[in-house]
């Protein structure tokens, strides 16, 4: 499969615009990016997008959401099917910083953590 | 009424107030006030859920509630910082009485020996921009529908427009695609985006959602709701060209068109404040033209980074805790910093002489995009000192560290930062 994207590459404010190519082969050129890092983006850009993902889900009894984020990047086309997902959650306060709200969301090895405690009760 | 003494009180309990709460703390502050009209810590932080804070503080990506998390955390080591929420601060006058309210202790008054002005800024609203039309429900700032999707758990509209493409405009089009709803465009009137090309990338395009650069909105239409928005390129001079409008159906436009610091209280103390900034005129301790009264993050110049925002705040709380402990010396010969060719603005704007250490750091911002320039500080027509940079945007605050040294035996009375371009033959 013959692939080929103009990607601008996030990984400094410079924001280099580039080409990226993958051939036949599988073989990854680029064009225009200035950098180790920034030909590493753009290689993963076209071959395994990943993107984190921030949402919030209810809390029980409460009047305010739980600010939620994966412990690591996701891959960029479950995005909207995981955040989908989410708005079906609801937690029991109190919650801690950092405790797991969503083990391995669609068996994807990426747990879905709370970002903010919320306290019990008050909360 | 409650009456209590405080070496130092800082108003707003947000990025900058906690910053400059632990500053103070650290430099010797024996009793310090923090006063917090919300009933959490934390500020705007709490509703801005996406990541992308603390990279430059904390060398990893943090959510807004995560960095706000690390600072309320730190606030509550130290035990003579006592914090005050629910509490709305009146007035400051410029005797250091800070006068509040709280439900449960009614009015009170803070006796304080430094004072602290952290109340961050706010949102231009429609009426500042005056966008025509009729006046139905369904336009907000997007920084009050962040408030309403992140926090409360409504949408704010199905589908919507988004006029301006600073940050918190595209994190919402992110944002409000996520939950469910459809935006159908951003609109800039600048023929650059104002906000960080990761956002623009992030935000938009991975969502295949429309930016139509140098394009405001010319009228709303609707009568109890939002039905629909007329837009319209605009020419260099940003006015809407007659014959380029088209109609956008929507039930919600959300405003993303820059932030103001928040000064209500800080005018009636008869301090100076910068037209260019919006904020009080500070020297690099951050202390205002009063003595003793220190502003530090939003209210002082809108930042676009808060790490930056904590960093300018423990300067200024440890500024006041010298102040309070008497340990400022008097004040030295003072060198006007002025903006000039080529730069927005620059913070701070005074150099104390007396209180400098050996590097003076200025915070800057250019008037628009450049490749390949120079930050020059000169003075009557010398080069003092200069940076060169590869790329400088106005919406990313640029920062320039400057030897003492370089301004000499006998300081200038002004200096003005400009940019310069070597390439275009500009001497430096």
């Amino acid at each position: 499969m013959n692939k080929t994207r103009k990607i601008t590459c996030i990984v400094c404010p410079l924001g280099c615009e580039g080409e990226v190519r993958l051939d036949q082969e599988g073989n990854v050129t680029t064009d225009g990016f200035t950098c180790k890092r920034g030909l590493s983006y753009a290689r993963e850009e076209l071959t395994a997008p990943k993107r984190m993902l921030t949402t919030t889900v209810r809390v029980a009894g409460g009047d305010r959401l739980l600010p939620v984020v994966s412990d690591r990047p996701l891959p960029k086309d479950k995005i909207r099917e995981c955040a989908r997902l989410l708005t079906a959650v609801t937690v029991e306060a109190p919650v801690a910083e950092g405790q797991v709200i969503c083990p391995d969301i669609l068996g994807l090895g990426v747990n879905i953590i709370a970002s903010r405690e919320i306290k019990g009760a008050a909360g | 009424m409650f009456e209590a003494e405080y070496d130092v009180v800082i108003v707003g309990g947000g990025p900058a107030g906690m910053a400059a709460a632990v500053g103070a703390a650290q430099n010797g502050a024996e009793r310090i006030a923090l006063i917090e009209r919300d009933d959490e810590l934390g500020g705007i932080l709490q509703q801005c859920i996406h990541n992308g804070f603390g990279l430059h503080r904390f060398g990893e990506e943090l959510t807004g509630p995560q960095y706000a998390g690390r600072f309320i955390r730190q606030v509550a080591e130290y035990p003579n910082i006592e914090v005050f929420l629910d509490t709305t601060v009146l007035e400051v006058t410029p005797e250091k009485q800070v006068y509040t309210v709280n439900p449960q202790r009614g009015i009170g008054r803070f006796q304080a020996k430094a004072v602290v002005l952290a109340m961050g800024c706010r949102e231009r609203s429609r009426g500042a921009i005056a966008i025509p039309g009729h006046r139905p429900a369904g336009v907000f700032t997007a920084g009050t529908a962040q408030r309403m999707v992140n926090r409360e758990g409504y949408l704010p509209g199905k589908r919507v427009v988004i006029l301006g493409s600073g940050d918190i405009g595209l994190i919402m089009a992110r944002r409000l695609t996520l939950e469910g709803a459809e935006v159908a465009a951003v609109l800039e009137i600048m023929p650059y985006s104002n906000g960080l090309t990761r956002n623009i990338v992030q935000c938009l395009e991975d969502f295949d959602i429309p930016l139509y650069l140098s394009h405001t909105v010319t009228a709303v239409k609707g009568a109890a709701r939002v039905t629909e928005v007329t837009c319209a390129a605009v020419d260099e001079e940003l006015k809407p060209i007659p014959g380029t409008e088209f109609a956008i159906a929507c039930d919600c436009l959300l405003l993303s068109v820059g932030l103001i610091p928040e000064n209500e209280l800080s005018r009636s103390l008869g301090i100076e404040f910068d037209r260019r900034t919006g904020g009080p005129v500070v020297d690099q301790t951050r202390q205002t033209s009063a003595a003793g009264f220190f502003a530090a993050g939003n209210v002082l110049h809108v930042h676009d980074l808060v790490d930056w925002v904590s960093a300018e705040s423990e300067t200024a709380g440890r500024s006041a805790a010298r102040y309070a402990r008497g340990l400022r010396a008097a004040a030295g010969r003072l060198v006007r910093v002025e903006a000039g060719s080529g730069v927005r603005v620059v913070v701070p704007q005074r150099i104390d002489c007396a209180a400098a250490g050996e590097y003076i750091e200025l915070y800057c911002r250019v008037a628009s995009p450049e490749r390949n320039l120079t930050l020059a500080l000169t003075a009557g027509g010398r080069t003092l000192f200069a940076q060169r940079l590869p790329l400088a945007k106005p919406s990313e605050m640029a920062t320039l560290k400057v030897p003492k040294d370089c301004l000499g035996e006998n300081p200038p009375e002004a200096i003005t930062l400009v940019v310069k371009h070597a390439d275009r033959g500009e001497e430096i």
